[in-house]
Order: structure tokens, then C-alpha cells, then sequence
């Protein structure tokens, strides 16, 4: 994990096109690595929790845009029902899930999960907006997925 | 007022916080209820899953915007409500 750049996914563990699922593992970076943990906390480093909403919803878009072989792009919408169970620490290994929960026109739902070491930390059900790729946005992401090991769907 | 009025007025006044007496099935989603884009989505999440549907949003806004149909035939709720149930319909078939 890069916090201050918010590249929240190590590598992609698991992607299940047939159960609509992925799973990814990120590791959290030392805190003298990363300046986030200059304020949150001094002397008591603890991930924020809007960067582990921000890493269950990047799963759940890679997730997307995998099943939907980089059609559109998924745009963080609404957040329901978040709950942070647990402090995350730097160095911390989170097991990052993301299913899909339905996919309608123009927008598609997900639950996701962080735990670590099988110990539940945070959950949520997110939605995004699917819409036509930015300018250049496709190319990037592309790029990203290739990053991780995520392969979309083929054809 | 039909069952599928019943239900969508209760998906919108909850989803966007408007009072339930101000929504009729002559109110227009955008012009009279004030619903933006963004909102809308959260009612057709909300009305995809309560009628086990999914409603054509993208190829509806595709018609209005391309003038191939008027936005009332989509978003006046009385024809929102027909949509749908012409939607549940067909999947019943």
C-alpha cells in the first residue's frame, strides 16, 4: 500500500468471475514510510478509517471493472452500513474481499471486507456509478489492474 | 394508488428525504421533486432490488437526451410506475 497515493492494493489473490468475487491482500506500509501516520497518530499510528473504506471500495472496482472487461468506470458513490471492528496498525497484512451484490444500469452494488489474519476488521456496502471512461482513465487502469494480477474476464 | 405507486413514493421519500404527502403520481422525479442524477441511481438501486428488476436507466436517459422520447414518458411517476410494472411483468412471462 502507497496511503499518501492512494494505491491501496498489493496484489489480487483470488478473482472468481463465476462467484463475483475478488480477494486481494495489501500490506501496510512501516509508519516511518508514510507521512499519514505523521498525524494519525503522533506516537500512536493507526490506519484512518476512511483509507480502509478507500481500499475496500478500490477492491470492489477492480472487481468491476474486471467483470465488466473495462466497459465503464466505477465511481465511489454511496457508502452504507460501514463499520471499523478493530485499530489497524502499520505493517498489519489486510485479506481485502469484494462481491459483487448487483449490477443495474449505470451503477452496481458490492459488499467488501478487510480482515487480518481471519479477524474481522471492517465492512461495508458500497455502490458506485458505472460511466464511460475519462479521457486516458482506461489506459491507467489497465495498467493498474496488470499491477495487482488482476486478468478481466475474457471475452 | 396503485401498489407499485405505494412502493416507489416510499423508496424516494426515504432515499432523498422528501416528504412522503408531497409525492403524487403527477410529480415529475427532476422538475418537481428536485432528484438529481446521482439520487435517481440510488432509487433504482432501491427499486431494482424491491421488484427484482433492473430498470433501463441508461438506455431511458440515452432517449431523452437524443430526443426519441420525452423525459415525462420516464420520470412522471405515474409512467415510472407503468415501466415498471410492464418490467416485472416481462420478467414473469
Amino acid at each position: 500500500m502507497r496511503l499518501e497515493y492512494f494505491d491501496m492494493i498489493d496484489t489480487v489473490v483470488a478473482f472468481s468471475p463465476a462467484e463475483n468475487r475478488i480477494e486481494t491482500r495489501s500490506t501496510v506500509p512501516a509508519a516511518p514510510a508514510s507521512p499519514v501516520f505523521e498525524g494519525h497518530f503522533p506516537g500512536r499510528p493507526l490506519v484512518p478509517g476512511v483509507l480502509l473504506t478507500e481500499t475496500m471500495a478500490q477492491a470492489s472496482g477492480y472487481l468491476l471493472l474486471a467483470l465488466n472487461r473495462l466497459e465503464q468506470m466505477p465511481f465511489l458513490m454511496t457508502i452504507d452500513k460501514a463499520r471499523f471492528r478493530t485499530f489497524v496498525e502499520p505493517d498489519a497484512v489486510l485479506d481485502v474481499a469484494a462481491e459483487l451484490v448487483i449490477e443495474g444500469s449505470g451503477y452496481a452494488a458490492t459488499r467488501a471486507r478487510i480482515a487480518i489474519a481471519g479477524k474481522a476488521v471492517c465492512d461495508a456496502e458500497l455502490r458506485f456509478r458505472l460511466m464511460p471512461f475519462p479521457a486516458d482513465m482506461r489506459a491507467l487502469m489497465e495498467r493498474r489492474m496488470a499491477a495487482i494480477g488482476l486478468v478481466p474476464e475474457p471475452a | 394508488m396503485s401498489a407499485t405507486f405505494e412502493t416507489v413514493a416510499g423508496i424516494i421519500s426515504e432515499t432523498c428525504d422528501i416528504p412522503r404527502e408531497k409525492i403524487t403520481p403527477q410529480s415529475h422525479a427532476i422538475d418537481d421533486l428536485g432528484i438529481d442524477s446521482l439520487a435517481f441511481l440510488d432509487i433504482a438501486f432501491a427499486i431494482d432490488k424491491a421488484f427484482g428488476i433492473k430498470l433501463p436507466l441508461e438506455q431511458w436517459t440515452q432517449e431523452v437526451n437524443e430526443g426519441k422520447a420525452p423525459a415525462e414518458q420516464y420520470f412522471v411517476l405515474e409512467n415510472l410506475c407503468l415501466r415498471i410494472d410492464e418490467l416485472v411483468a416481462a420478467k414473469a412471462a
